[in-house]
């Protein structure tokens, strides 16, 4: 089976790799672009998305990347991961001008929720998943689709927290800082690179 | 209620602190230095009056910074702001958290308001960060709700010893506790003065139960990525940057060798023609008292 990659830039890094490890599969950390080669799926973790895009450029992983999402490579980019996939990125309280990989048709809202002390856990319905799951949310993002093309997984009272957009997959939230591994299933399932449980 | 929403749980204040891992957090003292900081890819930084190089030579009572000064650095960035105040000074922290700081330090930079006590961090919707010379400490710390622990080092002499040292006792003593038998755990716990529950989670789990980043003293990229080689899941910068003679090349080139610590040949790229590092001091030199991570217990 081929490794699923996870960007290893900053960030949550282990959290994610310890969880896909628990699925059974192989994991790759992505650091630079020969690392990409041979791996099935990639995971965009939770980070500074500022630090994460400016480590891109700086070890030449963004065009490889952005390639790699427009051939329908399935990724997922969880809070900074997910604001790094969004075409527009906005900020609540300030004006910012972040380039990013720009593969998803979502405006993201970086810090829409406030600053660290409204970080909040909530336990939220997932289309494709019967039990809740429990959300954490980390001066999270708000993700607003821009096209009819993206499917809201997930939303909250504000608005959606899991968008998918055909190989795409974005979250507000933190699947990687709960043990439990029921999104990162789904995604890995809907690819083909797990095969369902039953 | 199966939906509710709770803020400022454990969860969330020690998650922050695992989003900021492989991430340079950076002493700021002006908007336009936390500016520079964003820019050079820091994942935070922390805003006060003084950097402690400065706190070190001027001498007098350090205390927690302007609110004033501390907001004009909030409305300047948007990366987390984090905030310092003394040991045991409760209410500097109730004013912190009041202003929405993200992350507040409580540190022996700052003088002491308590020679026995620090803040009962449980209290707080806000996470907090302290620093540990040892496993003790350091657990002693997340006893009190610390979600976010560092390394004490000797903040601003530009010597990275100190750090080293913490690292290592701390490093060590968690690889030691791994392999302790369980019924001699009571007894460390008592030795330490640490709760018998993180003992027991140390033994258990190997690492401490939140994240460990190094400061006190960093003033180079290989500084930053001996820390990193070391164990430590990241690393602040005081004085190291902004007292250096090209603090924006230097801050991006400490952030880069965080990323690729384990790349040597990507450091020696890195670490060439910075500039002027800061001025050093020797540890040897300075006399008891002017010894800040002697601060707390």
């Amino acid at each position: 089976m081929p490794a699923v990659g996870v960007l290893a830039l900053q960030g949550g890094v282990a959290e994610h790799i310890s969880i896909l490890m628990k699925l059974g599969c192989f994991v790759k950390e992505i650091r630079t672009p020969d690392d990409l080669k041979s791996i099935s799926a990639l995971i965009l973790p939770g980070g500074e998305s500022t630090t994460i895009i400016s480590l891109m450029n700086r070890w030449e992983l963004t065009r490889p990347l952005k390639e790699m999402g427009e051939a329908g490579f399935p990724i997922f980019g969880t809070c900074a991961g997910a604001v790094i996939l969004s075409k527009e990125i906005d900020e609540k309280e300030h004006e910012v001008s972040q380039n990013s990989l720009g593969l998803a048709d979502v405006r993201a809202v970086r810090n829409y929720f406030g600053r660290q002390t409204s970080s909040f856990v909530e336990n939220i319905n997932v289309a494709g998943l019967a039990e809740l799951f429990k959300g954490v949310f980390i001066r999270a993002p708000l993700l607003l689709p821009l096209s009819d093309e993206v499917s809201v997984l997930s939303r909250v009272k504000d608005g959606p927290v899991l968008l998918r957009q055909g190989n795409l997959w974005l979250s507000s939230f933190h699947p990687e800082l709960t043990p439990d591994s029921s999104i990162h299933r789904l995604f890995l399932e809907s690819h083909g690179i797990l095969k369902g449980s039953g | 209620m199966k939906n509710s929403r709770k803020e400022g749980t454990w969860e969330a204040k020690k998650g922050l602190a695992q989003m900021l891992k492989g991430g340079v957090i950076m002493d700021v003292v002006t908007p336009e230095h936390a500016l520079i900081a964003q820019e050079a890819g820091a994942v935070a930084v922390m805003a006060l009056e003084r950097v402690p190089a400065d706190i070190r030579s001027q001498g007098g009572v350090a205390r927690m910074s302007d609110p004033d000064m501390i907001r004009s650095i909030q409305e300047q960035v948007n990366i987390p702001v984090m905030a310092k105040c003394r040991i045991g000074h409760f209410v500097e922290a109730q004013i912190l958290e009041a202003m929405q700081i993200d992350y507040i330090d409580e540190s022996e930079v700052l003088t002491p308001a308590d020679e026995k006590n620090h803040v009962n961090k449980h209290d707080f919707s806000v996470p907090f960060v302290c620093g540990a010379t040892n496993l003790g400490e350091a657990l002693r710390r997340i006893g009190e709700g610390a979600a976010m622990i560092r390394t004490k080092g000797e903040a601003g002499t530009g010597n990275v010893v100190e750090a080293v040292r913490h690292a290592r006792a701390l490093m060590g003593a968690i690889r030691k506790l791994k392999v302790t038998p369980i019924e001699e755990l009571m007894t460390i716990a008592k030795e330490m003065g640490a709760p018998y529950d993180l003992v027991r989670y140390v033994h258990e789990n190997g690492h401490l139960p939140v994240v460990n980043f190094a400061a006190g003293g960093l003033a180079t990229p290989a500084d930053a990525a001996l820390m990193m080689q070391l164990g430590m899941d990241g690393v602040f910068v005081g004085s190291g940057i902004f007292k250096s003679g090209n603090p924006e090349k230097r801050a991006r080139a400490i952030v880069e060798a965080v990323s690729r610590f384990d790349s040597p040949e990507v450091l020696a790229e890195i670490s060439r023609n910075l500039g002027e590092a800061m001025v050093g001091i020797n540890i040897s030199t300075l006399a008891d008292e002017e010894r800040m991570a002697r601060r707390g217990w």
